[in-house]
């Protein structure tokens, strides 16, 4: 190849690998400037630790988390799991933990269904249904989330008393001690039947899996439904059948100034559930919308061409199609949601924030507190984009 | 062309003249829209009609509670007013009563009551700047320069000190305004803070890549609310002793971290969206990466995200209604605060229905301006 050789573009010495100790040297300037920023940033760091060590040191206040094993001495009024003042700072952090998460995962179940009704509302062919929606979300997604808490709550604070309370069926009342409604005297035998239902939810999502892989195999649909209703409803049945069916009514009923017995859903935690779950409805209905309108119309048509139900054509065509537009933002409203429960302390309800707020309040450690707030939401939002993540990806279009 | 159709039309041959028909009655007009829209099918009438009856109760009670039955003023016997009216038509009537009594608390807070024209003018200030800001056609460098002058002549209007004005120390300041200065003060501060962030994320340098991608992260990772709580408690310890900063600038501090962040994400979007090419034109003319980015890139970027950036604005402004929880005067803390006194304890609903209609006409001004904004900037993409 003695004409390759000959090519004068071949013959230019190719650019030099050094480093040169010039200006001009793009990789140099970029080294320069990073060593330069990064040393701002470090030094200015380092100026605010050793003001703080001394800071500290002066004001003779304790450092570490050995705060957590000590006694708390703070009352709290709704706990899951149990839990008196008596017991340690770290427990009542917990019980914050839990109590956010009470809040999380309620709020977003509820939302996502709220929310999605409110999207396909305002799809609605029915002008009235649609602009009442539309309203809903355009009012409430211009509104201060607090706000429309302290006004939910001023709401609930000014119902009737427990004597007066509004009482719309047997067992279920509205008060301004919040709402009560019956529910069962809670046994093991409800516990393992519990437990037995997420064992048929394993069961079920196994049973769809081969299922599918068998249909892939010969391409006969089957049904999976009857099997899925012998596991998520037959077999918590039977457990507690077995378990010898205790079935106790705890009705709640007026005593005296209070209610005794049933569930209670405290004012607080009502009002927060109201305002997260209203607001962030108003979001995902937009979502929900705009994900569904992201479909083109000749998927339907092609899968009305096709000779599909409508049910089918919904669940098989458009919804997965829809979910890819949806699952991003959705994702970011459910961690919105949560971030925003910490606005419970202002209203009083005792979640991460509100416990943290009081124990940094009492031990003086304000360090220590708002690491403990802010590790425990970087972990809930962690986990919440990493599951969405894999959900995102497994809905992903699979391209060629 | 005209002529060929008509030359190709059958001469002499005129079509037998009909009477003009109207269409069906129900096929054009209200009667039809209203079949077509309301009562569709049988469900869509059965949706109709209960909603219609809900809405139209609804609306009967919120007329009555609101204007029949509300109480608009009481009387007040030595500096102490008297709500035993409002309090006998509680749940039956509004007692407007307790916002025409602190209306000036509200907007103004604990200023100097005397002194109140200077907040007033600083809301007329910051209202007009936000409505040049929004006209398209001062959107150019001198519009920096007005944003400059308008904060500086607000700060000299709040604080006072000079031209006769009596000093106001910051503690004082409250109501609307406090809202009005940590969202606009916020945004101007934010915004150039986040371009530079976004700018890094991008960055090739690894270093700066990485120190903008964890404070996005760690920003958006957690609540405003910790955010503000590290400047109410935590943000004093990190000073050198005897320097100290007040409340108000921390959670101002606070609130621009915390925007940046956001802000930096919906800017990264713009530099993402912009086409390669962009960057590679750029290049091959041999601009150095300042010439670059500021000639070439970001006018371009950021007119693409506009749209989301006025959303992410209306979010600010809501969320500055937070700082509440660690005490300071905004528009919200100042209605929560108007209710504590005795005689007004109980009337929140009030209150707090017309702070929010002070943040929805905000709000709502807002988000019809981005749409209509995002309209017409996609106006060349639809034709």
């Amino acid at each position: 190849m003695s004409d390759t050789a000959a090519d004068p573009r071949l013959l230019r010495a190719p650019p030099k690998k050094g480093l040169r100790l010039s200006w001009a040297d793009e990789r140099l300037r970029a080294i320069v400037w990073q060593v330069l920023v990064l040393g701002v940033v470090v030094s200015i760091i380092s100026w605010l630790v050793s003001n703080t060590s001394h800071n500290l040191e002066v004001r003779r206040i304790a450092t570490g988390f050995g705060y957590l094993s000590r006694e708390a001495g703070l009352p709290i009024a709704e706990s899951v799991i149990s839990y008196s003042p008596t017991d340690t700072y770290a427990r009542a952090l917990i019980v914050g933990v839990l109590n956010t998460l009470k809040i999380a995962i309620v709020g977003i179940i509820l939302a996502t269904f709220l929310g999605t009704l409110v999207g396909i509302a305002r799809l609605s062919k029915n002008w009235l249904l649609s602009r009442i929606a539309a309203t809903y979300v355009e009012v409430v997604r211009d509104l201060p989330l607090l706000l429309q808490l302290l006004f939910w709550y001023a709401i609930l604070q000014g119902l009737p008393g427990p004597r007066q309370a509004m009482h719309p069926m047997e067992g279920v009342f509205l008060s301004n001690r919040g709402l009560k409604l019956p529910w069962i005297q809670w046994q093991d035998a409800h516990s393992f039947a519990l437990l037995g239902f997420v064992a048929g939810l394993v069961l079920t999502v196994l049973h769809a899996r081969s299922a599918r892989a068998k249909q892939m195999a010969d391409g006969k649909p089957r049904k999976v439904w009857p099997a899925a209703l012998g596991y998520l409803i037959g077999l918590p049945v039977a457990i507690w059948a077995l378990l010898g069916a205790p079935w106790q009514g705890d009705i709640p009923a007026l005593r005296g100034f209070n209610f005794q017995g049933g569930l209670t859903i405290t004012p607080e935690y009502f009002a927060l559930l109201l305002g997260l779950v209203m607001y962030t409805a108003a979001f995902i209905g937009e979502i929900v919308r705009s994900g569904i309108l992201a479909v083109a119309k000749g998927q339907w048509e092609a899968a009305e061409a096709l000779g599909l139900p409508r049910g089918l054509i919904m669940r098989k065509i458009v919804l997965p199609q829809a979910l890819r537009v949806i699952i991003p933002p959705m994702t970011s409203q459910y961690l919105n949601l949560t971030k925003n429960s910490s606005l419970a302390v202002a209203i009083g309800y005792q979640d991460i924030v509100s416990i943290s707020n009081t124990t940094l309040n009492q031990t003086g450690q304000a360090i220590e507190g708002i690491a403990v707030i802010m590790a425990v939401y970087l972990t809930f939002s962690l986990s919440i984009s990493l599951f969405m993540n894999w959900y995102n990806a497994r809905i992903a279009l699979v391209e060629r | 062309m005209a002529d060929i159709t008509a030359e190709a039309a059958p001469r002499g041959h005129q079509p037998a003249t009909a009477a003009p028909r109207r269409p069906p009655v129900l096929a054009v007009g209200p009667l039809a829209w209203v079949r077509a829209n309301l009562f569709s099918s049988w469900l869509s009438t059965a949706v109709t009609l209960a909603l219609g009856y809900l809405l139209v109760r609804w609306a009967v009670g919120f007329v009555d509670w609101a204007f029949v039955n509300a109480i608009w003023s009481v009387p007040s016997v030595n500096g102490t007013a008297q709500t035993q009216a409002c309090r006998a038509l509680q749940g039956s009537g509004a007692c407007w009563a307790v916002v025409t009594e602190k209306h000036r608390f509200i907007l103004f807070g604990t200023y100097p009551y005397e002194q109140h024209w200077r907040p007033a003018i600083c809301i007329v200030l910051f209202i007009g700047l936000y409505i040049v800001s929004a006209m398209r056609r001062f959107w150019r460098k001198e519009l920096a320069l007005v944003w400059l002058g308008t904060l500086a002549v607000i700060g000299v209007l709040m604080w006072g000190g000079i031209l006769g004005m009596p000093y106001v120390p910051q503690e004082r300041w409250g109501g609307l305004v406090i809202t009005l200065i940590l969202s606009t003060f916020g945004i101007a501060f934010a915004f150039p803070l986040s371009i530079l962030v976004a700018l890094g994320r991008r960055s090739r340098m690894p270093a700066i890549k990485m120190l903008c991608v964890l404070y996005v992260e760690l920003i958006r990772g957690v609540p405003l609310i910790s955010l503000l709580f590290m400047a109410s408690v935590m943000f004093p310890l990190f000073l050198p002793e005897g320097m100290n900063i007040d409340k108000l600038l921390r959670a101002q501090i606070a609130i621009i971290l915390f925007a940046a962040a956001y802000l930096a994400e919906v800017v990264r979007g713009g530099l993402q969206a912009l086409p390669k090419g962009q960057y590679e034109a750029a290049d091959a003319l041999g601009l150095s990466y300042w010439q670059k980015t500021g000639f070439i890139i970001l006018p371009q970027a950021l007119r693409l995200v506009i749209p989301p950036l006025v959303n992410t604005f209306i979010g600010f402004f809501k969320d500055t209604s937070l700082v509440l929880i660690i005490g300071i005067f905004d528009l919200l803390t100042a209605g929560k605060t108007a209710i504590v006194e005795p005689a007004w304890q109980g009337f929140g609903i009030e209150v707090y229905v017309t702070a929010g209609l002070i943040y929805f006409i905000f709000c709502f001004a807002m988000s019809r301006y981005s749409q209509n904004l995002e309209a017409e900037l996609n106006r060349h993409r639809v034709r």
